[in-house]
C-alpha cells in the first residue's frame, strides 16, 4: 500500500518535471481548450452522421407534405401512422406475416440445433471443426445466387410463395447462430453437475431433461433471438422465395419505397427498427461471457 | 467419450440435411448450371455475362474495396480512440454511440439513406444551413457513393466491436511503455496495437466484404441506375428474362471474389503458423 502511493507520487512527481515548463502557462491552458472543442466537434460530427439518416426516417414518418425547395417537411401529421396502423392494412398483415414467419423459423432451428448443439459440445464427432464450418457457409457465401436455385428448386416443389418455403430458406442461414451458441451454452455447462445427477440414479435423458438443458436455456434463449431477428430483417431469401404472396415487412418497406411512398416506407423501417434497438439493450443479459467464449470453438 | 457415437451422428443429422438440402444442393446446382450449356461443359455463360456486365463487375469489385478500406480505416481510429484515448468523457460518448448501426437491418439502413443523402435530403439541408455548402452546389450522392455510404455506415460498428475488444485485451504494458517513451498516441496505435489484432481486424473485413458481396437491398434502393452491383444484376436477369445460366455464371464470378477474399485471410494464418 505504501510502495504503491510511494511510486504514485513518484510518478506524479515525474510527469510535472515533464510538463514543458517552456510554455507559459495561460497558453497551455489554450491548447487544452482548443483541443476539448476540437474533440467535441468530432464528436458532434460523428453523432450527426450516425443518427442524421436514422433523423432523416423520423421526420418522414411524420411529414404529410415535403417537396422539394423546402428544407424541412411543409406538414407535419400522424396520418401515414394510422394508415399502418389501420387493422386491414397491408402493414398490420405483413407484420402478422413476419411475426409468425420469424416464431416458425426459431422453433425449426431451434428443433434441430440444441441436439447438433449438444452432440458438438458433449459428443465425440470425427471432422468436428469441418462440421462447424459446414454451418458457417452460408452465411460466408455470397446469398444471392445460392436464393435463386433454391427458389428454382423450390418452384417445382411447389414451395415457392408459401409460408413453408420461406420459414425453410429463414432457418438454413440462421442456423449458424443457432448451432455455434447453443454449442457454446452447452458447452459452458460444468459437467460434474450432469455427473452428480447420473451418480443419483438420473437416466441420462432425465439428466439432461433436468441439469444439463436448463443450465444452457439462457444461452439458447440469447440464439433463439438472434435467430427470430435475422429473419425479421431478412430480405434478399424472401424477394426470391416468397413472391409474390408472402409480403413480410421488409418487402413491404422495399415495394413501398421503390414506389416512391416514403412516409410508408419510413414507418415500416421504423416498426423493424424497434426489435433491433430492443436486442442490442439486452443482449448482454442473455450472452454470458462464459457463453461468448466459446462461441465458434 | 472415447469412440465416435452413433448418437452424436443421430442428433446432428437433421441440422446437417438441412444444410446440404438447403445450401449445399443449390451451390452445386449453380456451379453446374454456370458451366454447362446443352447438358456439355461450356464457358458461353460466362462469355455472356462478361460482354453484359464486365462494367458491373469491375464496379461490384470498386466499391467493395473502396468500402473495405474505408471501414478499416474507421475502425481503426474508433477503436483506437476507445483504447488509448485520455479523455474519459469522449471515450465515453464514443462508446455509446458507436454501436447504433450494429443491429440495424440492411433495407432500413438503406431506406435511411435513401433520404439523407438524396438532394433535398437531411445532410445537403444541414450542410446549407451551416454555411458549408452553396445552395446549388448541393448534389444528390444516391449513386456509388451512396452505396459506400451506407456499407461504410452498417459495417464500421461491426469491425470496430471486434477491435476494441482485441484491443482492450493486450498488454497495456506495452503501451504504457510507449508512451514512457514518448511516442505519440498515433504512432503507438500504428506501431504498438495494430500488428498486435491485425488477425482480427482482418476477420473483420473479411467477414464484411462477403457482407457487402451479398447485399441487394443496397444497390437497389440507394442507386437506382447503371452501373450496378452483380446482387442487382443476377436478380434482374431472373425476373426478367428467367436466365438462370448467366445469373449463375455471375454468382460464381461473386463466389470467386469473395474467394479471393478467404484465400488472403488463409495465406495470412498460414504466415503466422510459420512465424509461430
Amino acid at each position: 500500500m505504501n510502495d504503491q502511493s510511494q511510486s504514485i507520487a513518484l510518478s506524479s512527481r515525474a510527469a510535472a518535471l515533464r510538463g514543458r515548463p517552456s510554455i507559459p502557462a495561460f497558453l497551455a491552458s489554450g491548447t487544452k481548450i482548443g483541443g476539448t472543442l476540437l474533440k467535441a466537434a468530432a464528436l458532434a460530427v460523428f453523432a450527426f452522421l450516425l443518427f442524421g439518416p436514422l433523423a432523416n426516417l423520423a421526420l418522414w414518418s411524420v411529414a404529410e407534405r415535403w417537396y422539394a425547395p423546402f428544407k424541412l417537411p411543409v406538414s407535419y401529421g400522424m396520418r401515414y401512422w394510422e394508415v399502418v396502423f389501420r387493422p386491414t392494412g397491408d402493414a398490420m398483415s405483413s407484420l402478422a406475416t413476419s411475426v409468425s414467419i420469424a416464431s416458425l423459423v426459431v422453433v425449426v432451428a431451434l428443433a434441430v440445433s440444441v441436439p447438433a448443439g449438444y452432440a458438438l459440445a458433449r459428443l465425440r464427432l470425427p471432422w468436428r471443426t469441418f462440421i462447424m464450418i459446414l454451418f458457417l457457409l452460408p452465411q460466408a457465401f455470397p446469398s444471392v445466387a445460392i436464393y435463386i436455385n433454391v427458389a428454382r428448386v423450390f418452384y417445382s416443389l411447389g414451395l415457392t410463395g408459401t409460408i413453408p418455403g420461406v420459414v425453410l430458406v429463414h432457418a438454413a442461414h440462421g442456423l449458424v447462430y443457432s448451432v455455434w451458441i447453443a454449442a457454446a451454452a452447452f458447452a459452458a455447462v460444468d459437467r460434474d453437475l450432469e455427473l452428480a445427477a447420473r451418480n443419483m440414479g438420473a437416466s441420462p435423458l432425465r439428466a439432461f431433461a433436468t441439469v444439463t438443458l436448463p443450465l444452457a436455456a439462457p444461452g439458447i434463449m440469447a440464439s433463439g433471438i438472434f435467430v427470430f431477428l435475422e429473419s425479421l430483417d431478412e430480405f434478399t431469401g424472401t424477394f426470391f422465395v416468397g413472391v409474390p404472396q408472402v409480403t413480410t415487412l421488409p418487402l413491404l418497406l422495399y415495394n413501398a419505397s421503390m414506389g416512391g411512398n416514403y412516409q410508408i416506407a419510413s414507418i415500416t423501417a421504423l416498426i423493424l427498427l424497434v426489435p433491433s434497438v430492443l436486442f442490442m439493450l439486452i443482449i448482454e443479459r442473455f450472452l454470458k461471457a462464459d457463453v461468448l467464449s466459446k462461441v465458434g470453438q | 467419450m472415447s469412440r465416435p457415437s452413433l448418437l452424436g451422428f443421430l442428433l446432428i443429422a437433421p441440422a446437417l440435411l438441412m444444410i446440404g438440402v438447403l445450401f449445399l444442393y443449390p451451390l452445386g446446382f449453380s456451379l453446374a448450371s454456370a458451366v454447362t450449356a446443352g447438358g456439355q461443359l461450356s464457358l458461353t455463360h460466362f462469355e455472356k455475362a462478361f460482354e453484359l456486365y464486365s462494367t458491373d463487375i469491375l464496379f461490384t469489385i470498386f466499391v467493395v474495396i473502396v468500402s473495405t478500406i474505408l471501414t478499416a480505416i474507421f475502425s481503426i481510429m474508433i477503436a483506437g480512440v476507445l483504447t488509448l484515448s485520455e479523455t474519459p468523457w469522449l471515450v465515453a460518448g464514443l462508446r455509446a454511440l458507436y454501436r447504433w448501426p450494429l443491429f440495424i437491418p440492411f433495407i432500413v439502413a438503406a431506406q435511411c439513406m435513401r433520404t439523407f443523402l438524396a438532394k433535398n435530403g437531411l445532410m445537403n439541408n444541414t450542410l446549407v444551413a451551416t454555411g458549408v455548402l452553396e445552395p446549388l452546389q448541393a448534389t444528390s450522392f444516391l449513386d456509388w457513393r451512396g452505396i459506400i455510404i451506407t456499407f461504410v455506415w452498417k459495417q464500421v460498428p461491426f469491425v470496430t466491436l471486434m477491435l476494441a475488444g482485441a484491443m482492450a485485451s493486450i498488454d497495456r504494458a506495452t503501451i504504457e511503455a510507449g508512451r514512457n517513451l514518448g511516442a505519440s498516441r498515433p504512432r503507438i496505435l500504428c506501431e504498438l496495437v495494430l500488428p498486435q489484432v491485425a488477425q482480427t481486424l482482418l476477420v473483420g473485413l473479411v467477414l464484411s466484404f462477403v457482407t457487402m458481396l451479398s447485399v441487394l437491398s443496397v444497390p437497389m434502393m440507394v442507386a437506382g441506375s447503371q452501373p450496378t452491383m452483380l446482387t442487382v444484376d443476377m436478380a434482374f436477369r431472373i425476373n426478367s428474362y428467367g436466365d438462370y445460366a448467366t445469373a449463375n455464371a455471375l454468382g460464381v464470378i461473386s463466389y470467386a471474389l469473395s474467394a479471393v477474399a478467404a484465400w488472403i485471410y488463409l495465406r495470412h494464418n498460414v504466415k503466422r503458423e510459420v512465424q509461430a
